[in-house]
């Protein structure tokens, strides 16, 4: 299996990022030769072995549904690049 | 001899007698950076005004006689991916180059309750990504012991700046070997506690089922103590353990007798450079003469460790590194058309080559159609590797051999291979693949540089690796020398 520069443009979409040609080019060499070393996984028989998704087991974190303060709406907004009214404002989503 | 010299408990006897105060503390740190710091570039951020009136705070209370923390008085560096109120936390990135969080990690509250100083926010790979540190969106840093050479990675600039006397000690993040590394290759100790044993809230997310904080420092001693310090259920981490924290201190008895040492052939093998191996097997025997059994063993998946990890690690952080959008915080694009162009243009413009390849790695395998052949079959061979380790486990007390394949490399050697960088971690990442706790310590050096035994315990026994790296350091020299810069 090898990535075309059609599909780096893809995956790059699906991650928000503009990639220039030099990018694609350079990223879709690395990207094969990466994942031509990971191809080596299947050497190993995995049927029925369960995937490990943390290593310490983890069951769900319950807690009264209480009313506790969160962060005053001012200081959320000293590290947004733009406000306006309260608000963090961002450019038309829809022209 | 430097006060970063002397052992935490006769600089704490010295701040009770009045014979040096905190602010003797802080001016060392300060001074020492000032003299090493253009060479060694280990801090993004110096922090010293605050550090100054915390120092003369500290000091006011210990006049007055009232209690002082565990780490009274320490000037400490932390990793800058770890959140601090008020000082600029970069992550190494462009992209967060402008911000000033609103709160504390846990890690760097606890630190203060211990009233410990915070000197300034240290270099890393940008977003942890990375082996050497020349990764950083704004500049390498130096390994002290020669300034041609990498520090490591990814919390090369809190190794370097523990090593160069710069702080007494530091905090680093460790996903697939980041502070193990480092502290191999700038000849410290570096610890990474089993995961969940220290709080993750406020540390920026990498890849979240394998990232955890831990020390960096001089000895092992204090290694115990800042993890003290640290180790901890928080209610604001959903994977923080509720585990009973032991005396850490206490456990470094200097008694080894009996204990059970296994020795994976795979760690030993071909890849591993001659001189380090040399150094690690000098190690056992010192070991062994202070009573321990040595014998050797296998990790049949080690070899398939670095592929699952790129794998799992790259796709957890395309899925956390969704949230640096331009929109809430960071740096947004200049002139945007709209709010698509706000993502593609801040992403593309603030983010650097190898957070983009990963970034590209992990939004392929978890693409639709390559999700079970990449990213299912990878959480597979991680429970194989974790397998590896139960079964060993069963029958020794520790596996120990080296942190590192080689020791540190030339600045720019590795740049244009990160198949080839990404190797440098294969002793290190099984590890943290598997959760569980992990020590390097320096054992020697080859051609001038640091290398590091790497002591890799059950979960949660971070007590029995640090006696054993203490019963080492007891018997040994190398951690006492120092770089001459």
């Amino acid at each position: 299996m090898s990535i075309t520069i059609k599909e780096v443009e893809h995956v790059a979409s699906l991650a928000r990022l503009e990639l220039t040609e030099q990018e694609k080019e350079q990223f879709a060499g690395q990207l094969n030769a990466i994942l031509k070393y990971a191809e080596q996984l299947d050497k190993l028989d995995t049927e029925g072995v369960e995937p490990t998704s943390h290593a310490v087991p983890l069951t769900n974190v319950m807690r009264e549904d209480e009313i506790r303060p969160s962060l005053p709406v001012e200081q959320v907004l000293l590290n947004a690049p733009d406000e306006e009214d309260g608000q963090i404002k961002v450019p038309a989503v829809l022209e | 001899m430097p006060l970063f010299d002397l052992r935490l408990q006769e600089i704490h006897n010295k701040l009770r007698n009045g014979e040096i105060s905190v602010t003797d503390l802080v001016d060392e740190s300060y001074r020492r950076i000032g003299q090493v710091e253009d060479k060694v570039k280990a801090f993004l951020t110096l922090d010293e005004e605050r550090a100054r009136a915390a120092a003369a705070a500290l000091d006011k209370r210990r006049t007055d006689g009232e209690p002082k923390g565990l780490l009274f008085g320490l000037p400490i560096g932390i990793k800058d991916n770890i959140v601090t109120e008020g000082v600029v936390t970069t992550c190494a990135s462009r992209f967060l180059s402008n911000y000033k969080p609103v709160y504390n990690a846990t890690v760097a509250a606890k630190l203060q309750a211990a009233d410990a100083v915070s000197i300034g926010k240290l270099n890393m790979d940008e977003f942890a990504m990375g082996g050497s540190n020349e990764n950083s969106a704004f500049h390498p840093t130096y390994n002290p012991w020669n300034t041609e050479y990498v520090p490591g990675g990814s919390s090369g600039g809190s190794a370097a700046a523990v090593a160069a006397g710069e702080v007494y000690f530091a905090l680093g993040s460790d996903t697939g070997g980041s502070i193990r590394q480092p502290a191999s290759y700038c000849g410290v100790v570096g610890l990474k506690p089993t995961y969940g044993l220290v709080s993750r809230f406020g540390l920026v997310a990498f890849a979240s089922s394998l990232d955890q904080i831990g020390p960096l420092t001089k000895n092992v001693e204090d290694s115990a103590y800042l993890l003290q310090a640290i180790a901890g259920h928080d209610p604001m981490d959903s994977t923080s353990l509720k585990a009973d924290i032991p005396d850490y201190v206490g456990a470094l008895t200097g008694n080894i007798e009996g204990l059970r040492i296994a020795v994976p052939k795979e760690y030993v093998g071909e890849g591993v450079d001659p001189k380090v191996k040399d150094a690690v097997w000098t190690a056992l025997k010192v070991l062994e003469g202070l009573g321990a059994v040595v014998e050797e063993v296998s990790l049949p998946h080690t070899e398939y460790a670095v592929a699952a990890y790129y794998l799992l690690a790259s796709s957890e952080a395309s899925s956390n590194l969704a949230r640096f959008d331009g929109v809430r915080y960071g740096v947004r694009a200049d002139n945007p058309s709209n709010l698509m162009d706000v993502y593609l243009k801040s992403r593309s413009e603030g983010f650097g080559a190898e957070v983009k390849r990963r970034i590209m790695l992990g939004t392929y395998a978890l693409s639709s159609g390559y999700y079970d052949a990449y990213y299912l079959k990878a959480q597979k061979v991680r429970t194989l590797i974790k397998r590896d380790f139960e079964q060993v486990f069963e029958r020794y007390d520790v596996i120990i051999g080296p942190t590192a394949p080689t020791t540190a490399f030339k600045i720019g050697s590795q740049t244009d291979d990160p198949l080839m960088m990404y190797l440098n971690d294969i002793l290190t990442i099984p590890v943290n693949l598997a959760g569980i706790p992990a020590i390097s310590v320096p054992c020697g050096f080859a051609d001038g540089m640091p290398v590091g035994l790497q002591i890799i315990g059950k979960a949660l026994d971070e007590s029995t690796i640090l006696r054993t790296a203490h019963a080492y350091e007891q018997h040994t020299e190398h951690h006492k020398r120092r770089p001459q810069l």
